[in-house]
């Protein structure tokens, strides 16, 4: 099969190797757990349980806040002890629902499900958005939001976002070698939910083993393929993904579903399986914890809630000073300057690095090379955005199509100059966005 | 772990390509055509080469103590534009004319401008027409130890027969660097496969270049008088190395083909209906000037625009 791809995009040092290899293994949390009440796009969660209350794992404790938003679960049995302000990975300090862990994890009675051939669509998503599940590749967009266009007769395909292009990141790798009946099962249950659609399963062909795996799997299911991307980065963002799998192209202000595509990380589409199948709320993910300054990178099996602290701990510590520790990829992750913050749904990697790229090097004036021009998957000028933001040049920041920048990273990766092109983008960007709101 | 961690905004890694690493490939690219000129010239090639480079690199470093600047020298730009200078000379040119023209290169249109990246002309090349007007006799005279006479572009021009092979390899008269059509693409390949430039620019330009001659040249499809307009002259240098400048060229895809194609048009204006046999120079000097505009009306349609399907 021809490889399938976008124009521009990248090809960091991947890092993989480090992890790649290591099963999954799950990660019992001693200390307290901490749940911000927003780890997903839309209106915060609202919390049912006071200090001092018992609960269970699998219990819910927080309840949607509004139509976009999503309900969050004890994923450990214990006692509340607060809910008070917590910093999470982005610096800020978040409301949260903090539980005393009693070591027990005593479940709550799991209720019965029905038979998935006699639920309706209605039921389906419901089941879905009681679980909690966002989208779980670091957007964080509730999931039953996503699963409900206007006109889900018009949706033809149901894209499972398999890529991971983000450098060092193992975690849907693993995934889908270990656990690829429920990935496959995800997907069916999401196809149920679109007559008209068609599923892709998308993996980036550094992935073989995954391909064949998932091949062997569906090659009797008459409605899901496997395609193999080319390895690149950023094949797995959202607009590039949907261009590569199926050609067509959205951008800034239209939805996936504007163009007849729904698509979903693999994390996410295991969770809907889990969801639906086994009427379990979303309650773990799986982090690639990695990096050169861990001592035993691994893939762990988290509750959510757990202190990134433990999880260092349970990766053998630091084998060497971290001199920077990022929140998911090299690309798009957060840098945190200290571990006390909490995995939370869209938490996908702990990368711990001894060496600070950004800090050794020194910007310098624009040569103007093109090469941002070149690697930009959203096909706009980064270095003139930059000026113009750089400048506060709002108006035409606009005009040249400022807004449709993804904040992929790949301008600032590629600049000779070393100038921190996405950084001022994605400052001016926000001012905008949070203009629009008003 | 009570030390805080180091935090900025995302992306957190980079490419290990720099500013100065590109200029000093340029710099190793041109060494080819750079040798050969020496080879074909003598040391006092080596002479002028030598003073050149060392004037733009000292005007640039005074320039920025005088003015309390950051010292850029370290990027190898100023390297870069000597190099393209001094190959731009004629082998007999006097050391000072080597120093005013550096200093012009530098100064005037580089430094005056905002230094690297913000000057509007490539300028090793400003530096040259400004050589070229104000000591004519000088940078026309190509007469030195081993060759006299006319170069081979002016021969042609005038009617006669020329060697194409002697010009290819580069035994020829003409300034220092652009005799060998050999050395420049040698060196030109090495930036291809580098990544440091690619053919949109070269390849248009050279392409247009050709038809223009067919169509207008007065010889019609005549493979001899296309292969010594290609080698002969300061096409290929021009092409490879000045046309292909990041600071001066459109930053845009369609604009760098736009682009091309209009340096194509221009040298083959100049050379065939010119009162000179050589209009490289020129045509790139003036096609530097259309730039922002040539970038203004080729602006990358975003991704997307329309939802368009393949």
């Amino acid at each position: 099969m021809a490889r399938l791809t976008f124009s521009g995009g990248i090809h960091p040092y991947d890092g993989k190797d480090l992890s790649k290899d290591k099963p999954i293994k799950e990660v019992f949390p001693k200390g307290d757990l901490v749940y911000p009440l927003s780890q997903h796009i839309g209106a915060p969660a609202q919390p049912i349980v006071k200090k001092g209350d018992h609960v269970l794992t699998g219990q819910k404790i927080a309840e949607a806040g509004g139509f976009v938003s999503a309900p969050i679960y004890a994923t450990v049995s214990g006692t509340v002890k607060a809910i008070e302000p917590r910093r999470v990975v982005t610096g800020d300090n978040v409301m949260s629902i903090v539980i005393e862990n009693d070591g027990l994890y005593e479940e709550v009675e799991w209720p019965a499900v029905k038979p998935f051939e006699e639920l309706t669509r209605e039921e389906k998503i419901d089941m879905i958005r009681e679980a909690g599940i966002v989208g779980m590749g670091g957007a964080g967009f509730p999931t039953a939001v996503k699963l409900s266009p206007k006109e889900p007769d018009k949706i033809e395909y149901v894209i499972v976002n398999c890529a991971e292009c983000e450098p060092y990141l193992t975690s849907d790798y693993r995934k889908m070698l270990e656990e690829p009946e429920y990935l496959i099962g995800g997907l069916k249950v999401s196809l149920s939910l679109f007559e008209n659609a068609r599923g892709i399963l998308a993996v980036e062909d550094n992935k073989p083993e995954c391909i064949t795996r998932l091949r062997h799997l569906t090659k009797n299911e008459t409605r899901i393929t496997v395609k193999a991307l080319k390895t690149k980065y950023p094949q797995g963002a959202e607009r590039q993904l949907i261009y590569a799998t199926t050609g067509r192209a959205i951008n800034s202000s239209m939805l996936p579903a504007d163009a007849g595509c729904v698509v979903n990380n693999v994390d996410t589409v295991i969770a809907i399986y889990h969801a639906v199948m086994e009427g379990k709320p979303l309650m773990h993910r799986i982090v690639t914890v990695t990096g050169d300054a861990i001592a035993q990178p691994q893939n762990f099996k988290v509750r959510i809630g757990t202190n990134y602290h433990e999880l260092v701990e349970e990766a053998g510590g630091f084998k060497e000073q971290p001199e920077k520790i990022i929140s998911g990829g090299p690309m798009m992750g957060f840098g945190i300057f200290d571990l006390d913050v909490p995995a939370t749904k869209t938490s996908s990697a702990l990368l711990c690095l001894t060496r600070d790229d950004v800090a050794a090097m020194e910007p310098s004036a624009c040569i103007n090379c093109g090469k941002c021009v070149e690697v930009c998957p959203g096909r706009v000028v980064p270095r003139k955005l930059a000026d113009y933001a750089e400048h506060y040049d709002e108006e035409a920041f606009v005009k040249n199509n400022g807004m449709e920048c993804c904040e992929c990273g790949c301008c600032s990766f590629i600049c000779p100059a070393k100038r921190p092109l996405t950084q001022v983008i994605k400052s001016m960007r926000k001012i905008q966005l949070a203009k629009k709101k008003k | 772990m009570s030390d805080l961690m180091k935090v900025s905004s995302n992306p957190h890694i980079r490419s290990k390509v720099t500013t100065a690493n590109i200029m000093l490939a340029v710099v190793i690219a041109l060494l080819p055509a750079t040798g050969f000129g020496i080879y074909n010239f003598g040391l006092g090639a080596l002479v002028l080469i030598l003073v050149t480079v060392a004037a733009t690199v000292l005007t640039e470093l005074v320039y920025e103590i005088a003015m309390h600047k950051k010292i850029t020298i370290g990027d190898f730009s100023a390297v870069v534009t000597g190099l393209l200078l001094a190959l731009n000379l004629p082998p007999a040119a006097p050391w000072w004319i080597g120093v005013i023209g550096g200093i012009f290169a530098i100064l005037v249109v580089k430094m005056l401008f905002g230094g690297l990246g913000q000057n509007f002309m490539n300028p090793a090349l400003g530096a040259r027409c400004f050589l070229l007007i104000s000591y004519t006799s000088i940078m026309c005279n190509f007469d030195c130890d081993t060759y006299s006479g006319a170069t081979p572009l002016a021969s042609l021009k005038a009617g006669e027969s020329v060697n194409i092979l002697d010009m290819v390899i580069g035994k020829t008269g003409g300034t220092i660097g652009e005799t060998s059509m050999i050395a420049i693409v040698i060196g030109a390949c090495f930036l291809i496969l580098l990544g440091v430039i690619d053919l949109k620019v070269p390849g248009s330009y050279i392409v247009t270049f050709v038809i223009f001659l067919i169509l207008f040249g007065g010889h019609g499809f005549d493979p001899a008088f296309i292969s010594a307009h290609l080698a002969g002259g300061g096409l290929m240098l021009g092409a490879f190395f000045m046309a292909t400048d990041y600071v001066t060229r459109p930053v845009t895809k369609m604009g760098q083909y736009v682009y091309g194609i209009l340096l194509g048009i221009l040298t083959g204006i100049f050379r065939i209906y010119g009162p000179s046999a050589e209009g490289v120079s020129y045509a790139i000097i003036l096609g530097n000037l259309l730039v922002p505009l040539i970038e203004k009306v080729t602006m990358p349609r975003m991704f997307g625009k329309g939802g368009e399907r393949a």
